[in-house]
């Protein structure tokens, strides 16, 4: 092939393919934005349910938690319209509701009975009273402990622990020898991850981010109490490098035998009990800790599908919503795959379900839910709605840059007061650059 | 004596290029391997390194769930299509800064060079509202234009360089026979400088290929790339490394055996003019 024709086919090819890209899909299909979970990928697998129902195709675009919140916010606020459904937490939906980014789900049908979602989870979801999202499941945190090394211990656990009584149980369990750490907490930084941990713990030592004025409190002793007690325990009897671990780093731990217990999301009870762990048959659930102070240490999340507002297939994806999140689709999976793979802690008939009642974390996922409360977390009052954030847009980066300095003391690159004194003045100067003061 | 030192060199560099070469191979080594175990053996402290059951579940699973081939064609397209607009706007380009420099030259030279000093993300904004005007969000055609651009410098930097290497006095000479602008780009430059074409091409479709900033926020269902396929993979929550691990497998797997079989030309493209 003579060099003149190889650059023509070159140009039309790069032509051509430029140019036949550029059509659209197709009327009847929706795109949905999801994460990679377990629950989430396990409703795919269903969609051609829905699809032979209704004659609505879905395209699914999976995308890792933190690449999906940038992916949907950058979608939303250009308009972009690349989503007709979008799989948004706890923390986007009072935002983008308020703002008028999605469309308000006000008109679900009877049979849908939208009354049957927890209050926890519709409360969260909403903003002014309006339903703006749906749960697919939600979940709190709870803690997770070996009944064999508890027992090994000498020690029992209450359905209702103390931190104080987490502490010495942790220190009792600690083998170094063996390589078990008493206890497996996250500490990377993070709003999500550590950052999400901390909040929800400081919680029930009375700390709050905010005073109703929108200034920062970590100046207080509440915070100085909660990062010196998480840190003292961790350092006497956590894993090494805690300072980095996270959800994933601490599930391993766990599964592996080498945490005593584990406090994190009541998701990773089917996790711990299932093939993958291999101390699943030695593993028990109690509540969050908390101080004697009123509140827990326990936080709320939902992942929930929501519409944005200007989409072009809005009633379809409405119907998408009704069909993913019923009380239908949650018998669908236990006939499938068995009551403990059904999404959990969104609707509260599955809480009266006798089958459900005999799956082992079931109770104890129900009770943390529900003793937690978005809009009263702290034990002195605060402006903001969230338990283990605060529900403004300009949360998620603050607590990023918190969360760094408190996961640099975790690690002794600084002290917990340093840390504290560099979280009070970031989140004063982002505070007051965004207006709030 | 100096055969003796001249051994011992050679063992030393020898030595210390295997070692290097096997510390970059190591994380490509660990993902392979990785795809073959079970999820529980993918987190198992020792690590496992050829002591366990390999499997093959982990790339049944992916296959069933994901669409490859689509992700695939989507990589291709993209990455050839970027490749190619750039090298054909980038020819003229270069040529006119190797051979008819102006007093600017270096400066426009170097100031192309420093956007890509920019942080992606800076531009996403503008980027998006552009896509979103033009309709162009989750189109191929939308990111072939995006990546051309990104990877624009990079082409007419590497083609300024290896048009540098060819004496102009042979255009001078085909300009004296007669020959139009286009025939002495067409006829006389690029065949002169197609081993740097070739690795610029090859470097470029491998830029382009594993770009995953713009490809993962400017697409959606349709126009996805591999980068997306492996992103669709990762969880905070959920220990799937030996799923993930599968996915990228797969989706290197094109480009690292494109990688192989054209290293001699890529090699000689990297190294043209590097030595007078």
């Amino acid at each position: 092939m003579s060099l003149r024709r190889t650059l023509y086919t070159a140009t039309a090819l790069s032509l051509l393919t430029a140019g036949g890209a550029f059509a659209d899909g197709h009327s009847k299909t929706i795109t949905i934005a999801t994460v990679n979970n377990g629950d989430m990928i396990r409703m795919q697998g269903y969609t051609d349910n829905f699809t032979e129902a209704t004659g609505i195709n879905v395209e699914w675009v999976t995308l890792e938690e933190n690449v999906l919140r940038q992916r949907v916010t950058t979608d939303i606020t250009t308009k972009g319209g690349a989503f007709d459904i979008m799989t948004i937490g706890m923390y986007e939906t009072p935002i983008w509701g308020a703002n008028g980014w999605l469309v308000a789900l006000d008109d679900l049908s009877a049979e849908y009975d939208a009354a049957d979602i927890l209050p926890a989870m519709s409360g969260g979801l909403s903003h002014d009273g309006t339903l703006y999202a749906a749960p697919f499941y939600g979940e709190s945190s709870m803690v997770m402990y070996r009944t064999d090394l508890m027992e090994k211990a000498g020690m029992e656990m209450p359905d209702a622990p103390t931190w104080e009584f987490i502490r010495d149980a942790a220190a009792a369990m600690t083998d170094r020898d063996n390589d078990i750490n008493g206890i497996c907490l996250r500490g990377k930084a993070g709003w999500g991850e550590g950052g999400a941990f901390i909040t929800a713990m400081s919680n029930s030592f009375g700390a709050r981010w905010f005073d109703m004025d929108w200034n920062a409190q970590f100046d207080t002793e509440a915070w100085a109490n909660t990062l010196n007690f998480y840190k003292g325990m961790m350092d006497a009897s956590g894993p090494a490098g805690y300072a980095t671990n996270g959800f994933n780093e601490n599930l391993s731990l766990f599964n592996q035998g080498k945490c005593g217990m584990w406090i994190d999301a009541t998701v990773a009870a089917s996790f711990v009990t299932g093939k993958d762990s291999t101390v699943a048959d030695s593993v028990s659930f109690a509540l969050a800790p908390d101080n004697g102070l009123g509140k827990r240490s326990n936080w709320l999340w939902a992942w929930a599908l929501a519409v944005p507002a200007g989409t072009q297939k809005e009633a379809e994806a409405k119907q998408f919503i009704e069909w993913a999140t019923s009380k239908d689709y949650i018998e669908l999976v236990a006939a499938n795959e068995g009551w403990a793979n059904v999404p959990p802690g969104a609707r509260t008939s599955l809480y009266e379900n006798p089958e459900y009642k005999k799956v082992p974390f079931a109770q104890m996922t129900l009770d943390s839910i529900l003793s937690a409360n978005p809009n009263d977390s702290t034990v002195e009052p605060s402006p903001y709605v969230g338990v283990q954030f605060a529900a403004i847009p300009e949360f998620a980066g603050i607590a990023t840059e918190v969360s760094q300095e408190f996961s640099a003391a975790y690690a002794g690159q600084q002290t917990v007061a340093e840390a504290l004194e560099k979280a009070q003045a970031i989140t004063n100067d982002a505070m007051e650059a965004a207006g709030y003061k | 004596m100096a055969r003796a030192t001249t051994t011992n060199r050679k063992i030393i560099t020898t030595a210390a290029a295997w070692t290097i070469a096997l510390i970059i191979f190591f994380p490509i080594y660990w993902t392979i391997l990785t795809s073959f175990k079970t999820e529980a053996q993918a987190i198992n402290d020792p690590p496992l390194f050829f002591n366990f059951d390999w499997t093959l579940e982990n790339y049944a699973v992916v296959q069933e769930r994901s669409d490859y081939m689509k992700f695939l064609w989507n990589s291709v397209i993209v990455a050839g299509g970027s490749t190619l607009l750039g090298i054909l706007i980038a020819i003229p380009a270069a040529w006119s800064m190797a051979f008819v420099p102006s007093r600017r030259t270096k400066d426009i030279l170097l100031w192309m060079l420093s956007t890509k000093m920019l942080p992606a993300v800076g531009v996403l904004y503008p980027i998006s509202l552009i896509f979103v005007e033009f309709n162009l969000l989750d189109t191929r055609g939308g990111l072939i234009v995006v990546l051309m651009l990104i990877n624009l410098p990079i082409i007419v930097w590497m083609l300024y360089t290896y048009f540098k290497e060819i004496p102009g006095e042979i255009l001078e000479a085909a300009r004296m026979d007669g020959a139009t602008l286009k025939e002495e780009l067409l006829y006389v430059l690029t065949p002169m400088a197609i081993p740097g074409i070739a690795s610029t091409l090859l470097l470029n479709f491998i830029l382009a290929w594993n770009e995953a900033f713009w490809t993962l926020n400017l697409t959606a269902a349709n126009a996805a790339p591999l980068t997306a396929f492996i992103a669709s993979y990762s969880s905070p929550e959920g220990l799937f490394f030996a799923k993930l691990s599968a996915a990228s497998t797969m989706a290197i797997a094109p480009i690292l055996i494109l990688g192989w079989f054209s290293q001699k030309q890529l090699v000689r493209g990297l190294t043209f003019g590097a030595v007078k």
